[in-house]
């Protein structure tokens, strides 16, 4: 029942700056997902909240107490590592009540407590089991378990799935987002996996280089990213992306890629250019489809290229052609066969693009 | 060929047990034979006469006592084993702090302990007969056991440095988010976990102190702090030598370090080399 508050925090490990004036605000009850690329400081923010790590510079709140100067114990968190770090001397049950033998909660109240934790995660037979006899998604569930009897105030968790195959991964994503809907307790998570971010996040942060690109909900990063980072970041797959260059033909604003293909600018981006700006033109591959499978979009600039490959995924087929000199590829939702080689006619939705500074990367 | 290859090898094996055992089941057989018969020519392997004589007389069964052999197979556990509990308690702080903890001038510490090690023991007794008879421990079991810790120290050191590195250290950010100081993580999750390889330390520590003879002989002067392998000179006389009565003390010796040796072998490739991981 808290809510978490990072106050511009900094982490240096010698000379190297791992996070850098982060701010961030955690409502009670909120999901919120650290993403970004491996090395960008998600792990270090998040032990920092967990007490693992010193604080170089800023303020970290849980509740309305700095908890800066305290001890991992005294914060009242859980953490669920990327290898459990289950004990490997305790069965599952004694693994669940460790912290409240070490709370010294009395023995019925630990048994009550490691029984609903057993039963919300369906690991009745396993109890007395040690976790060098589970499997990998099992001792997953136990390490959840172990964070949920503590009824802590925030769950931490870094990379828990990682471990895992692809199809456990997607399955445990979908009960790690059920139980917190009934625990209704803060979630701070750190994953490098778009996708996961995607689907269990109240709100994402992204992160890079230690310092926060964008904050918002998944939807809010997927249309209107702040940076071509993240532009490119979420999605997948990732957004397409060109260099190009502002010229004038005619009164005019076009851009024109370096192997001379001119678009012409979409009005409502028009007031914030300038000639011979350079920018990064980006669209999402279902903005760019074959005109022989779609529906034509109202505004729009057609080429005619080859396709160099066909990836057909069922519902869906992803198309890589070139534009210009650049790979794009391009999704569409049509069954339809598509061979390597084929001339199509691609149509591209102009209303759907996004502009980024050629400098600094932000969005205009 | 490939036949003949194995054969040769084994017959090597063969002849390198019995090179190895041999004074092994020599002092065995001796200490159970009159002397005389010790001294025969040609040697003589199976004994005509079996007798645990020299037993009773050690262990003053019968009354008469030539070497208060009991009385120094007293000292030889005392010494052994308090300098061992000593030795693995510093030796288990040391070993965590140089896994687990970032300080200036660690790996000069380290590298200087190691190279305390590597002194021989012999060439510091002098100093030490000095030292310790000024300060009045000289011959006393206190003097012995310090020489004992400070010798071992570095070694349990190395060795628990090496088997708490193998402890991943999430286990004790792990218990430390659930609620334990630093101290309970170590004495709930770390310690249970390193437990196995600390015994092996301690047992290592004990043999050395058990089997220690250099130092044992400049600073024990008399039946108060004389060591079993310091007693059995005992039977060395101005003009006999009581080789049986050697060898039955030296039975009593190598049985426990022989046990425990068992105890630990399995430990010992492994203790070895994981201390070794550590430059
Ligand atoms: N103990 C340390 N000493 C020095 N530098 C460190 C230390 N721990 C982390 N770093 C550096 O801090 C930066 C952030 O590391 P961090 O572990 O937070 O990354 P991450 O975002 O969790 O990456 P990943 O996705 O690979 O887990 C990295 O550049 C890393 O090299
Ligand atoms: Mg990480």
């Amino acid at each position: 029942m808290a809510e978490v508050k990072l106050k511009n925090i900094t982490k240096k490990y010698g000379d190297v700056t791992a996070v850098q004036n982060m701010s961030l605000d955690i409502p009670h009850n909120e999901f919120l997902v650290l993403v970004g690329p491996s090395g960008c400081g998600k792990s270090t923010t998040l032990r920092m909240i967990a007490g693992l790590e010193e604080i170089s510079g800023g303020e970290i709140y849980i509740g309305d107490q700095v908890v800066n100067e305290k001890d991992p114990k005294d914060r009242n968190i859980s953490m669920v590592f990327q290898n459990y770090a289950l004990y490997p001397h305790m069965t599952v049950e004694e693994n669940l009540g460790f912290s409240l033998k070490i709370a010294k909660e009395d023995k019925e109240e630990i048994e009550t407590r490691v029984k609903e934790a057993v039963q919300i995660l369906g690991l009745e037979e396993l109890r007395k089991r040690k976790p060098s006899q589970l499997s990998g998604g099992q001792r997953q569930r136990v390490a959840m378990g172990r964070a949920i009897v503590r009824r802590p105030d925030a769950f931490l968790f870094d990379e828990p799935l990682s471990n895992l195959d692809a199809k456990l991964r997607t399955q445990m994503r979908t009960e790690i987002k059920k139980l917190h809907q009934k625990l209704k307790t803060t979630v701070i998570y750190v994953t490098h996996d778009q996708v996961e971010a995607m689907t269990l996040a109240d709100r994402i942060v992204i992160m890079k280089d230690g310092v926060i690109e964008q904050i918002g909900t998944p939807l809010e990063l997927f249309e209107k990213p702040a940076t071509k980072f993240v532009a490119t970041f979420i999605g997948s797959p990732s957004m397409n992306m060109i260099e190009a260059k502002i010229t004038n033909i005619s009164g005019e604003l076009y851009m024109e890629t370096n192997d001379g293909i001119s678009v012409l600018i979409p009005k409502h981006k028009k007031n914030s250019l300038a000639e011979g700006q350079k920018i990064f033109f980006g669209f999402r591959a279902e903005d760019i489809v074959p005109l022989k499978f779609g529906q034509k979009p109202k505004n729009s600039w057609s080429m005619t290229s080859k396709v160099n490959l066909a990836e057909p995924l069922g519902t869906e087929t992803l198309i890589f052609t070139n534009l210009g000199n650049t790979e794009v590829v391009s999704r569409m939702f049509t069954p339809e066969l598509v061979n390597s080689n084929d001339d199509l006619e691609f149509a591209l939705n102009l209303d759907r693009t996004y502009l980024f500074d050629g400098d600094t990367g932000l969005a205009i | 060929m490939k036949q003949i290859k194995k054969i040769a090898f084994w017959l090597l094996v063969l002849f390198l047990l019995i090179l190895i055992c041999l004074p092994g089941i020599w002092i065995f057989v001796s200490a159970f034979r009159p002397n005389p018969e010790i001294l025969s020519k040609p040697a003589n392997w199976i004994p005509d006469r079996w007798t645990i004589h020299q037993f009773t007389q050690m262990f003053s069964i019968n009354g008469y006592v030539s070497v208060p052999a009991f009385k120094y197979l007293m000292n030889s556990v005392i010494i052994s084993s308090v300098s061992t509990v000593i030795a693995i308690t510093i030796g288990m702080m040391g070993g965590y702090a140089f896994a687990r903890f970032n300080f200036r001038g660690k790996n000069s510490i380290f590298l200087s302990l190691m190279l305390a090690r590597a002194v021989p023991g012999i060439s510091l007794s002098l100093p030490l007969f000095i030292l310790f008879a000024k300060l009045g421990i000289i011959n006393t079991s206190f003097g012995v056991i310090l020489v004992y810790v400070a010798m071992n120290v570095p070694f349990t050191i190395w060795l628990t440095d090496g088997f708490f590195r193998q402890i991943p250290k999430e286990m004790s950010e792990v218990a430390r988010t659930d609620g334990c100081t630093r101290l309970q993580a170590f004495w709930n999750v770390e310690l249970p976990l390193a437990g196995p390889g600390i015994g092996a330390a301690a047992i290592f520590a004990f043999l050395l102190s058990w089997n220690e003879y250099a130092l044992a002989s400049i600073i024990t002067r008399t039946v108060h702090s004389k060591t079993l392998p310091i007693g059995m000179m005992d039977y060395l006389d101005e003009f006999t030598i009581n080789w049986a009565g050697m060898c039955a003390i030296a039975v009593v010796m190598i049985i426990p370090a022989l046990i425990l040796t068992f105890i630990v072998q399995k430990h010992l490739v492994s203790g070895l080399t994981f201390g070794g991981v550590k430059g």
